[in-house]
């Protein structure tokens, strides 16, 4: 299945921030049919470094898409039977309108002119799409990390346009550790010389601190168990340590690949703007109990977890399921055993398709 | 006491489990309906797909969660023991508590949790007073094994017995109301007699 990105440019977007953008685009893929009763639409949100390509295999870099494993005919998503919208989020870098973009005011990018976004700024413009595309109510709203950040968030902003949302290893709140992580990684990108303020576009990349923010990343995606099963400490091509402190271990080489790789395909600013939105990120706006916060929501929710997750702990899944079970909301809840860390909603997906394939068909039954 | 007095002497089977079939009848369609140790949801599926019950789980075993919501039944994993201070009051017409309360913790503060969350309760457990079970620990002189408890003593999930006459005592040591009770031996229904001959009691509570 080869898909293409489609991208879709409204006048403007009234920010959280007080700012606005204008314009502004998003791009997106979709996949399987809309039905007759356009009531069969699923909204898959992408985590922090992902693309609105998500499914089959993407024609400009031959690559499947981020959950190709969860979406296609007879997955977890099956497009044989639903419609599956992904769009790239705000403050990217892939499409949709990000600082890498174009300032129209000034012809250059935007760089660190770029306003501040929140995650309710994506799901805005999310909606906007969703408007755009014809589409009255969302029989799901889904997403791993960022992606469930977003899905709570609509399932909260639009009750009226949202039947079920499934949010998975993800929180209604950044914990101070998850701030810290994030932290460290705008500033390594920061204490990169090539950075200069967020104008390096069209010079040298910030290659240095972006690559050693990404490995940080990997680090809190992964699990001390999967770590040591993927990499123990074996040496790289050698049989004694080298001592120059050029790579040793596989594990350096494995973070010094994707590092380096992940300086090719995102933007140092993006990394920026969009960890301090997942940083903001509090349901509750910091007032009162997260239980009053969810009050709005009428959706029907699966929340996942995953056992070695440590950087979105079951108890940040568990939290939110309460404050739902408070408001006497329809939820269901697992944490699924794996051993993948953070990463699991990626690559564990058997157990993970199996919650999903029936919420969905019981989930779809109901709403026709 | 008094036993209900059964209009038919058989049930039929919901399931394949008699207490199931009266669980089934007692609910009243639409309800919203919770149900404690749901195992794998069969009983809750069973209930929103024949009497259009709002069904609602909670169970500990992550695989029957798994499953439970793979059939479309929305189950929260967790455990009892705690897991029901979360609920307002009266959310639910019925709790349903299957063969379940032998196997928890603290039964009082469950009993308890439970008639605050709803406004009924319907508690099915086997009955340790049944003459079987007597006979057992009489004839071997050790921890009793029967058809109703045929684990080992050491790898028992029941951590406290009770039987009929222990039931209602709690019930008035509650002050609860027992609005129906049934006896079960097998598929048949027990009228005489109930602490020794039944095998399953299901009883219908509220405060």
């Amino acid at each position: 299945m080869i898909v293409e990105a489609s991208v879709v440019r409204f006048d403007s977007i009234a920010l959280d921030s007080g700012a606005a953008l204008a314009p502004v685009d998003v791009a997106y893929e979709t996949y399987g049919q809309l039905n007759a009763a356009r009531n069969n639409a699923i909204l898959v949100l992408h985590a922090f470094s992902g693309d609105a390509h998500a499914a089959g295999i993407s024609p400009e870099t031959g690559k499947p898409g981020w959950w190709d494993n969860m979406i296609g005919p007879g997955k977890a998503f099956d497009t044989n039977k639903y419609f599956v919208i992904s769009s790239n989020v705000l403050g990217g870098c892939r499409g949709t309108t990000g600082p890498a973009s174009i300032n129209p005011a000034t012809g250059c990018p935007y760089g660190m002119s770029f306003p501040g976004i929140t995650i309710s700024d994506m799901v805005r413009l999310e909606k906007m799409l969703i408007d755009k595309l014809g589409i009255p109510r969302l029989l799901s709203v889904t997403g791993g990390s960022m992606g469930g950040m977003q899905a709570l968030e609509w399932a909260v902003a639009y009750p009226d346009r949202v039947v079920s949302a499934i949010p998975i290893a993800t929180t209604t709140r950044h914990s101070a550790q998850q701030i810290a992580f994030n932290e460290v990684g705008r500033q390594a990108i920061m204490a990169d010389p090539d950075w200069n303020g967020g104008d390096y576009y069209g010079k040298q990349l910030p290659g240095r601190g972006l690559a050693v923010a990404r490995m940080v990343g990997h680090i809190t995606y992964m699990s001390d168990d999967s770590m040591r099963e993927k990499f123990g400490r074996r040496l790289r091509g050698k049989e004694n340590f080298g001592f120059d402190f050029d790579v040793d271990f596989e594990v350096e080489s494995y973070l010094r690949y994707r590092g380096s790789q992940f300086v090719g395909r995102f933007d140092a600013n993006s990394y920026l703007y969009i960890t301090k939105a997942m940083d903001y990120f509090d349901l509750t706006n910091g007032q009162g109990s997260l239980a009053a916060a969810l009050a709005p929501a009428q959706a029907r929710f699966l929340v996942i977890s995953f056992s070695s997750d440590w950087l979105y702990p079951s108890y940040q899944s568990q939290e939110t399921v309460r404050a739902l079970r408070a408001r006497n909301c329809d939820v269901a809840y697992a944490e699924l055993p794996s051993n993948y860390g953070h990463d699991s909603f990626l690559v564990d997906v058997a157990e993970q398709t199996e919650l999903i394939r029936g919420f969905l068909a019981n989930t779809l039954e109901r709403a026709s | 006491m008094t036993a209900v007095v059964a209009k038919q002497a058989f049930v039929r089977e919901l399931l394949g489990r008699s207490d199931y079939a009266i669980i089934g009848e007692i609910v009243s369609p639409g309800a919203r309906v919770l149900d404690l140790g749901c195992g794998e949801g069969e009983l809750l599926h069973w209930l929103a797909a024949n009497k259009n019950v709002d069904a609602r789980g909670v169970e500990i075993a992550g695989e029957k969660v798994r499953r439970a919501i793979a059939r479309g039944v929305s189950v929260f994993q967790g455990d009892i023991d705690e897991g029901l201070a979360d609920y307002p009051d009266h959310a639910f017409d019925y709790v349903i508590l299957s063969q379940t309360l032998q196997e928890t913790r603290q039964p009082r503060r469950v009993l308890r949790e439970m008639l605050r969350v709803g406004r009924r309760g319907i508690v099915a457990f086997p009955n340790f007073g049944h003459w079987r079970v007597r006979l057992s620990m009489l004839a071997s002189g050790r921890a009793p094994r029967t058809k109703l408890f045929p684990y080992q003593w050491y790898d028992s999930p029941n951590i406290h017995f009770l039987t009929v006459e222990d039931f209602e005592a709690l019930a008035a040591l509650e002050g609860l109301t027992v609005e129906r009770r049934y006896f079960l031996a097998g598929r048949r229904k027990v009228t005489l007699m109930p602490n020794l001959l039944a095998e399953v009691a299901v009883f219908l509570v509220s405060r």
